[in-house]
């Protein structure tokens, strides 16, 4: 941003003078600039896609901060990807809504759990649930897995625990999660497809 | 979609039915307006309700909920009778001269092979006569009566114009306004695209609906065409990734399937599913099936799958029947279900019957939910009053709840109904102490494989087997899994055409599923998406938007599977001489000079198989043809049929009246208990389906401060005629009950639901939005489906959703 002397002053006569604030190391050039840009000037562009319905619309998605290892980034504005073919540019009330659904008061933010005939969740650690989970699943594995059905052909599978995966997770969390899903044996599988 | 989003422009007829995607996939719907104007394009609705996308029709038909089949076969009556199909076409490209057995037939609402005790055809009678050489028998002069044209002229001719007036409640003239207009692209430079979505699949014969509109698509010439084919607009950002991945109880990636209890034999689980063509010349692609299957077993089992162990075939768990949804909740209800993960799915909401799903979930001994929202699901066990009455002190499940990482947290690829695979990039950390979904899958999988490691247990050796390559362990990156699906080498692969020449070396990533081999040498998670991840790069990634045939392909956007091809069966856009039938839409053609198939998509064919070679465009089918006939793979007959909806606001299927049992779906499963859940029109006169708004999306964004803004507080619509009958005025407080359960909201009385004549009687609809439940920052509801039937689709089980009958009053 280039600014006349004359502007800078008048900018900058707010109880201290021009040259102080050189003195203090501040060029004209960038004092102004904190003063005049909009937030989006620094903001950081990512493109992602909207996760709502299957048209697939091409957003962009604009963060604070520069990826630096130390800097927050924080997603402040969601808008439509003007170069896609699609939506080119252009987003319906619920892809327009996005940055809400991000900052949702509802997002989860730590592993809970909620013991048997209790009226509440309480906090735990990633390591206690996935050791929990795991050693809940292993015992129902191991006591109702089935080698063989009644005709003594080998069936190996595990029915009296089941998944459900998600719609709107990406290929990648897909294909490991089926991966490890067929893995164990289950075949009580599906997603929002089948519904 | 056949097709995709904005080759909806090259559309000079758009039918939108089983769907609303004005409102439910606006972006989208704008490729419509676009044919609109730029195409002079002609947008036909046949819609219970005049939505959005009805308000923008130059036609639009009013339809009983159901009753779809009725309306297409009434349009395949209309199109035969007329003559408006594209002869020229279905002669070369169907199956219209195959003759079929004669054990066939169709009597009194059933076809050949019922037994009703168990509510299924023996479907062997259901296939072509076969000749002494092995082939399929055919008719080209198509005066065998026991051809397949002949076959469905007769089981049509019975859909009328008066027929479909009588069970669809369509005005006889509207019908036929619109078979005229939708009977206008018969020839072959006029093109029509179908639009659905969930207002097709979620029916007891919703695969059939899909199955009439796709034959209706057929004898218009419409498929493989650009602006044409059969777009089913899919309901999730990914739902179409997670299906093509296999995440379904009977499925492997790539629509493999996996093996029965009965298929003990290697050899022959292969052989079945890699069928030899059924008339000569034909390439029948699935022939293919053993390489993508052995890949498949290489990259999750890598040197643990061996020739001599058939690639790990004993690692895959066998089928007895069924486990889908409507199965498993049965399973769970019965208490023979332990444990379940809900990983991003909203069940208590999203199946039938709140109350029975509910139940089921209360007999679990425990219940994992993986989610970046707080859903009703994960607080099945909390009292939410009227909306959950329950009582946690008597329910012993112990529920975990993991925070996962939403789209803005994470790098990926979803896919769009187009089949479009678009990479995506993180642009912020998520909140507290969330996790991405593989890193929460390979928490709970390591400890596993160190518990089986450490202390053994039933069948370890899949689980220690696994490969899990990943540099960090922990944190399988979305490059090391896309890599892993798109496919690799482990030795150097020769050109087939110059053994001298190296393709591939040894460690590579494939170009595509060409190179697939079932020798053990090729590894590759999903064999469809093979071409995702090369040696070149990310193709997902990539984000050239040109579009220099102005048809809208723009081959450098993103990758679209199969090898990267934008229109599916665009073999079939040419001639049988392979000349474009239409000069302004020019697809993929046959270049004699260059002796291959060329032109601005992908070719869906076997790129120098010459025209005068005979084979058909319909590559998958060891026909080579597309079927009107289906043989038997479908549960209720190899023709649709109408059937009415479990609940019926009529009682009877004026097709066979004289059949009860012929009233619904003779071949849908339905559980002890269910059928006795379900209501009569005695009690519950009216005709109620569920849907979506613009402003909402699904179950979620009623977590969303700005769309519960626009659309705080749940409703229902009636039409005018009913308020008035039942003295509701707008904005009253309605109580609707099913024979499941029942829902309060503000009643919206409206004039764009009207009451329908049907079979003598007048039948009003009630429209039911479904975005509401017990959690969120909108004003809290009831979950609409209290109110559904726990039935499902003959074929896939998709629940009933869309057809079933309440009672309205004042609350």
């Amino acid at each position: 941003m280039q600014l006349s002397r004359r502007q800078f002053f008048k900018v900058a006569a707010g109880g201290l003078t021009g040259s102080s604030l050189v003195a203090m190391g501040f060029s004209p050039t960038a004092a102004l600039a904190e003063v005049r840009s909009f937030k989006l000037a620094r903001s950081t562009e990512t493109r992602n896609t909207c996760p709502y319905c299957s048209v697939g619309c091409g957003i962009i998605m604009y963060s604070l901060g520069d990826r630096a290892k130390n800097a927050h980034a924080e997603i402040i504005h969601i808008e439509g990807d003007p170069d896609h073919p699609v939506n080119r540019g252009t987003l319906c009330p619920k892809g327009a809504g996005l940055l809400d659904f991000v900052h949702s008061k509802n997002r989860l933010r730590y592993p809970e759990v909620r013991e048997p005939g209790s009226k509440e969740w309480k906090r735990v650690g990633w390591d206690e649930a996935f050791d929990r989970i795991a050693k809940l699943m292993k015992e129902d594995r191991d006591a109702n897995f089935v080698a063989k059905n009644a005709d003594g052909t080998t069936v190996n599978r595990w029915l009296t625990t089941g998944f459900l995966a998600a719609s709107a997770s990406s290929n990648e969390a897909g294909y490991i999660t089926h991966k490890v899903v067929r893995n164990l044996g289950m075949l009580a599988f599906d997603n929002q497809a089948r519904v | 979609m056949t097709n995709h989003w904005s080759d909806i422009k090259n559309a000079d007829v758009v039918l939108i039915m089983g769907g609303n995607a004005a409102e439910a996939h606006p972006c989208g719907f704008k490729w419509v307006t676009e044919a609109k104007a730029t195409n002079k394009a002609r947008l036909v609705v046949v819609d219970p309700r005049f939505t959005r996308s009805a308000a923008l029709a130059d036609l639009y038909a009013p339809i009983r909920t159901g009753t779809d089949i009725a309306f297409l076969g009434g349009v395949i009556h209309y199109l035969i009778s007329t003559n408006k199909v594209h002869l020229d076409y279905i002669k070369s490209y169907t199956d219209m001269s195959y003759l079929v057995k004669d054990e066939f037939a169709f009597e009194d609402g059933f076809f050949s092979g019922y037994d009703a005790e168990k509510r299924k055809y023996d479907k062997s009678g259901w296939d072509y006569q076969l000749g002494d050489d092995g082939f399929v028998k055919t008719d080209p002069t198509l005066e065998n009566p026991r051809c397949v044209w002949n076959l469905m002229k007769a089981h049509f001719s019975r859909y009328t114009p008066e027929v479909v007036e009588n069970i669809c409640g369509t005005p006889k003239d509207k019908f036929l306004q619109v078979a005229e207009m939708l009977g206008s692209t018969h020839t072959p430079n006029r093109v029509m695209t179908i639009l659905y979505a969930l207002g097709w699949t979620q029916h007891s014969v919703g695969s059939q609906i899909i199955r009439t509109a796709a034959m209706v698509q057929l004898l218009l010439g419409n498929i493989g065409r650009a602006g044409g084919g059969v777009n089913a607009l899919r309901g999730h950002s990914n739902i179409q990734g997670l299906t093509d991945l296999g995440l379904l109880s009977n499925l492997l990636p790539g629509y493999m399937t996996l093996p029965g209890e009965k298929e003990t034999d290697y050899a022959q689980y292969i052989a079945k599913r890699a069928p030899k063509p059924m008339r000569p010349g034909q390439l029948s692609y699935w022939q293919n099936y053993g390489k993508f299957h052995v890949s498949l077993m290489k990259a999750w089992y890598g040197a643990a799958a061996t020739r001599e162990n058939n690639w790990a075939f004993d690692y895959l768990p066998k089928l007895d029947k069924s486990y889908d949804v409507l199965q498993v909740f049965e399973l769970m209800h019965q208490g023979k279900m332990n444990g379940y993960v809900a990983q991003g799915f909203n069940p208590l909401n999203s199946f039938p019957n709140k109350a029975k799903v509910g139940a089921a979930l209360a007999k679990l001994k425990f219940l994992v939910i993986i989610d970046p929202l707080a859903t009703e699901t994960s607080e099945f066990w909390q009292n939410h009053g009227e909306f959950n009455d329950v009582d946690p002190a008597k329910i012993a499940t112990t529920v975990f709840r993991l925070p996962s990482t939403c789209f803005a947290e994470e790098d990926g690829a979803i896919i769009n109904s187009g089949r479009w695979l678009q990479w995506h990039w993180k642009g912020a950390e998520p909140p507290g102490e969330a996790k991405t979904d593989p890193e929460i899958m390979a928490g709970i999988f390591l400890r596993l494989r160190e518990m089986y490691k450490k202390d053994g247990g039933a069948f370890p050796d899949p689980i220690l087997n696994l490969t899990w390559a990943y540099k960090v362990p922990s944190e399988p990156s979305p490059e090391e899994l896309a890599k892993e699906y798109n496919g690799k080498t482990f030795a150097d692969q020769l050109d087939p055409k110059d053994p001298t020449k190296v393709i591939k070396k040894a460690g590579e990533l494939l170009d595509g599923f060409a190179q697939l081999k079932d020798d053990g040498s090729t590894a590759c998670g999903c064999w469809i998406f093979s071409g995702a991840w090369t040696e070149k790069g990310n193709m997902m990634a990539r984000r050239d938007n040109a579009d220099p045939w102005h048809n809208g392909q723009t081959l450098g956007w993103a990758f679209a599977w199969p090898a990267n091809r934008r229109i599916l069966y665009n073999r079939a856009a040419a001639d049988p001489a392979g000349k474009p039938w239409d000069a302004r839409r020019k697809q993929v053609w046959w270049d004699a000079a260059q002796g291959k198939w060329v032109g601005s998509d992908v070719p869906d064919f076997k790129i120098d198989s010459a025209p005068e070679d005979g084979m058909g465009p319909f590559i998958m089918n060891p026909e080579g043809v597309a079927r009107f006939f289906a043989r038997g793979m479908m549960n209720e007959g190899p023709f649709p049929e109408h059937y009415e909806p479990f609940e019926t606001p009529i009682g009877v299927n004026p097709m066979h009246p004289k059949n009860p049992k012929a009233t619904s779906n003779p071949a849908a499963r339905v559980f002890k208990g269910d059928m006795e859940a379900f209501g009569t029109a005695k009690e519950f006169p009216y005709a109620a389906t569920t849907y979506r708004l613009t402003e909402h999306f699904h179950y979620w964004t009623k977590h969303v401060e700005s769309n519960a803004i626009i659309q705080p507080e749940q409703f229902v619509e009636i039409g005018e005629a009913l308020a008035k009958e039942k003295g509701i005025a707008a904005g009253d407080r309605v109580k609707v009950s099913s024979n499941r359960g029942y829902i309060k909201a503000v009643a919206v009385v409206t004039k764009r639901i009207q009451p329908l004549k049907v079979d003598g009687k007048t039948v009003h609809h009630v429209g039911i939005p479904l975005h509401w439940g017990f959690k969120g920052v909108a004003k809290n509801g009831f979950i609409t489906n209290t109110l559904t039937p726990f039935v499902g689709d003959g074929n896939t089980q998709t629940p009933e959703f869309k057809s079933f009958l309440v009672n309205v009053e004042k609350a």
